[in-house]
């Protein structure tokens, strides 16, 4: 053989680039780089531009709830608030909702409701830091049952542990045993809540799983002394169901709680004086804190029914909250509650 | 192997111990995943969610050595030395759910080739390394410095569940709950439903050091098991007492090595068997052509195995030094003495004296997992130095201490936290005179303190202060502000006799980077070095 020349295969056969898969290769990268170009360069306005000239076009757009008006008329003949006295908490409750036309009228069959106790604290329920279980579990039944309500469900936030407030404050097994469905503050429960006409909460982080397509709206609040705001009940247990950073609020007190009396407009409010938290409060701690006492309070004022507890129940003469006349202000009800008010014994 | 006739649905063949070690390791694994799961407050019902570690022999020998004692359920681990002494390491391929996620790991990614394969299965020298590594945290804990918990695979693998791996999968459970709506299936799934994302500091690194390891697979299969593993290393020596192990039979072997195609614990089953290096995974049982290989007490060649560790006795004195010289080294760090300590390391509540909480700790995190605020975290160098690196540590700017929650106390497998009862933890009934647990004292930093420094009304921390008569209590003012208005201050200031340290003031003041009311550990009622206040004034004169 001849050293020389290059050992080839002489069964070898070269295969060209044909002219066709050329152009379809020119051809692709021709379109991806104009697609890649007009995506990142075209002016903003164009259509499909990704161009953020600015910076602020590419912030992410949150688009408010905003919650429904939960408010029923009240029939004619009924009171706006009434209280019920009686020896044990169904009498009470039961005396307190006929005089304000009774829970039927209220809740219609079908409904999907929402109670909303005061569950804020990992306290046992005589120490009157959180909500009345008792109360829960008959109101859950009479919604389920005398109403033939869809769904109940009962939520709140606290401030601390919610699996733990719930189990130790009763108010978890009460729902429960009732029949109702509890609802905690997982971490995809939150969402911006707008309430139009609110000062400090225009926009805000609100706990609005448990709201999703509910029809009616049920606070049960217990009475509470309160340093700052001088008392919590039923307006200020709507603070519950705030998010975020909900604790820079107490820099103007009285403003935050008018305001949720804005955000939401509750289809009834109940507030407890089985035991009362007359010092040390919110928190309580001691049971020598708490005053037992025989009332349950039902209306649908929820402004003319916080002064009305705090007047009788909290026993702080008439020198009421501010925050109960900013509520009036805002056109949440009134703060005289003169012959509006029923008391049954 | 099988011949022609031999169904793939056989019913001896499908008994064989291979398939049932793979039952029960996927028995233990699941029992562990639940074991973490049910470690949350609403799921908590008295079920041995620390068993595992309880189980573990070495948590028991470490503890025992440190502190003489053993602990409330700590006995159990005598259970899998027995089962090491009838079956030799079985724990390690058939119990431990790290070595499950190992051989997992090997079993879907180290893909090689003969001869690569059964080459990688030989035995190496540095698997003594894990003999050596035992000897250095068994004198160490002797002395009273517990570092097991470091590479304990139990530990390692609690730890990283509770502080990686759950609040990932509650991420994931929570973007699936939020595309399906209104079921509660995805929530019922989350390790910590019904609160807002825990967050871990330093969970990165612990996740990192378990995938590491997890990935070093692919460079030496089972490489933890092998190289590192210090219950392994303390298995492998109780193992030359085995009763049952695995037999060659040296006429029936041809000497194919095949054997070795899936060693796991590289034990040399085609030579002499090295006892303590073996898993007792039987894979070699099943892959041997001449059913040379059998797991037998009976007719046991006794030529044809190593019991012992291969340590040797140089490299023993040598890691004992190694072990003596570690000891002084962590203990005069000087980060967590009485005379300077973090103000930073405040201990959960039924935490006993630091140095004994030291000696009892082996950084499973349990305590972390189970704590429904968030607010026990891992710590770092900065709170506890090395030698508490992953301890339980109380961060009061996450979350604080539910007064009447006992939980970690419950689920401590060691004692570091005692168990304790509400009603010791209140100082009520028959504590009424020790008090309450104390975990430190609140201060305030004035300056910093909205209505203290810029005459703006606040006291979220009187608001949630929980004891009665509160901690933080107020001082009324009336005073016309910078810009002429009137304004009610309530400034607060601390009851230091009340404070029992829960830190809720610290978690919910509203200037959220530094805390203008922060609480510290002096004061904690667990030790008397580092004690506040000589006489607390609400109390009667003893």
């Amino acid at each position: 053989m001849d050293n020389d020349k290059p050992k080839q295969n002489p069964a070898y056969v070269k295969e060209q680039l044909s002219r066709r898969s050329l152009i379809r290769r020119l051809a692709t990268v021709a379109g991806l780089g104009t697609a890649a170009g007009y995506l990142t360069l075209a002016p903003e306005d164009w259509p499909f531009s990704m161009k953020d000239q600015t910076g602020l076009r590419s912030k992410p757009v949150i688009t408010p709830l905003q919650l429904t008006d939960f408010r029923v008329e009240k029939p004619a003949m009924a009171s706006d608030v009434a209280v019920g006295r009686g020896p044990n908490v169904e009498e009470r409750l039961r005396k307190a909702l006929d005089a304000i036309g009774g829970l039927t009228h209220y809740v219609k069959p079908g409904d999907i409701v929402l109670l909303k106790p005061n569950v804020a604290f990992d306290r046992s329920p005589n120490l009157g830091a959180t909500s009345n279980p008792e109360i829960v579990e008959i109101l859950v039944r009479m919604l389920l049952v005398d109403c033939r309500a869809q769904e109940v469900r009962v939520a709140d936030n606290p401030i601390e542990s919610p699996a733990d407030c719930f189990a130790k404050s009763g108010v978890g097994p009460a729902a429960e045993r009732g029949g109702g469905r509890v609802y905690l503050p997982d971490s995809n429960a939150f969402r911006t809540l707008n309430t139009p006409g609110a000062v400090l909460i225009e926009n805000w982080l609100f706990f609005h799983r448990p709201l999703t397509n509910v029809d009616k709206v049920i606070g049960v609040a217990p009475v509470k002394d309160h340093n700052l705001c001088q008392a919590s009940m039923g307006i200020k247990n709507w603070y519950g169901l705030l998010g975020g950073r909900r604790n820079q609020f107490h820099q103007d007190i009285h403003e935050i709680v008018s305001d949720l009396a804005l955000m939401l407009r509750p289809t009834l409010t109940i507030v407890d004086g089985s035991y009362i938290l007359m010092k040390n409060g919110p928190t309580g701690g001691d049971p020598s804190n708490v005053k037992p006492g025989d009332a349950i309070v039902a209306g649908t004022d929820p402004v003319a029914l916080d002064a009305w507890a705090f007047e009788h129940l909290l026993e702080r003469g008439t020198d009421f909250p501010r925050y109960l006349f900013k509520a009036e202000e805002k056109g949440c009800g009134r703060v005289d509650y003169r012959g509006r008010v029923e008391l049954i014994t | 192997m099988s011949g022609p006739t031999r169904s793939k649905w056989d019913l001896p063949r499908m008994l064989r111990l291979t398939n049932v070690r793979i039952l029960s390791q996927v028995f233990f694994f699941v029992a562990f995943i639940l074991a973490c799961w049910a470690t949350w407050t609403s799921r908590l019902g008295g079920y041995p969610v620390s068993r595992l570690l309880e189980m573990d022999p070495l948590v028991l020998l470490s503890t025992g050595l440190a502190t003489g004692h053993v602990y409330r359920y700590l006995g159990w681990g005598l259970l899998i030395l027995a089962v090491t002494l009838l079956f030799g390491r079985v724990f390690c391929n058939w119990i431990c759910p790290y070595g499950t996620l190992h051989q997992l790991t090997g079993w879907l990614f180290n893909i090689r080739k003969h001869p690569d394969r059964w080459k990688s299965n030989q035995y190496k020298k540095i698997y003594t390394l894990k003999y050596m590594g035992l000897a250095v945290f068994l004198i160490m804990a002797a002395f009273g410095a517990l570092q097991i918990g470091l590479l304990d695979p139990i530990c390692l693998m609690y730890r990283t569940v509770a502080t990686a791996f759950s609040p990932a999968s509650d991420m994931v459970m929570d973007a699936l709950s939020a595309q399906t709506g209104g079921t509660f299936f995805w929530d019922a799934l989350k390790f910590a439903p019904g609160t807002e994302r825990r967050i871990f500091v330093g969970s990165f690194w612990i996740g990192l050091f378990l995938a590491t390891l997890v990935g070093m697979n692919l460079v030496i299969p089972r490489f933890f098991c092998r190289v590192l593993c210090p219950l392994g290393a303390l298995l492998g020596v109780f193992s030359r007492f085995a009763i049952f192990r695995i037999n060659r039979d040296v006429h029936a072997c041809t000497d194919c090595n095949l054997c070795l195609t899936r060693c796991e614990g590289a034990s040399d089953p085609h030579a002499q068997l090295r006892l303590s290096e073996c898993f007792g995974c039987m894979n070699c049982i099943d892959d041997c052509p001449e059913d040379a290989l059998s797991f037998t007490f009976l007719g046991q060649d006794t030529k044809q195995v190593i019991p012992g560790t291969n340590l040797g006795r140089r490299r023993l004195v040598f890691s004992s030094i190694a072990g003596l010289i570690a000891f002084p080294l962590l203990k005069n760090h000087g980060v967590n003495t009485n005379a300077n300590y973090s103000d930073t390391l405040i201990r959960p509540p039924g935490s006993v004296e630091e140095s004994e909480f030291l000696e009892r700790c082996i950084k499973c995190d349990q305590c972390i997992n189970a704590c429904p605020t968030n607010v026990l975290q891992p710590a770092t160098f900065k709170e506890a130095g090395f030698e508490g690196l992953w301890t339980p540590v109380m961060n009061f700017n996450i979350g604080h201490c539910q007064l009447k929650c006992t939980l970690c106390s419950e689920v401590c497998p060691t004692g570091a936290i005692r168990r304790i009862t509400v009603e010791e933890r209140m100082g009520k009934g028959p504590f009424a005179e020790a008090g309450p647990i104390s975990l430190g004292t609140a201060f305030f930093d004035v300056g910093r303190c909205l209505p203290h420094a810029m005459e703006i009304p606040c006291v979220v921390c009187e608001e949630v202060c929980p004891v009665s008569p509160k901690a933080i209590q107020t001082r009324d003012e009336e005073v016309k502000n910078v810009f002429g208005k009137l304004v009610i201050l309530n400034k607060p200031f601390m009851v230091p006799d009340l404070c029992i340290g829960c830190g809720i003031c610290q978690t919910e003041c509203p200037v959220t980077d530094r805390r203008a009311v922060y609480v510290t550990p002096v004061g904690e009622s667990r030790s008397s070095e580092r004690r506040l206040l000589l006489h607390k004034r609400n109390r009667p004169e003893a």
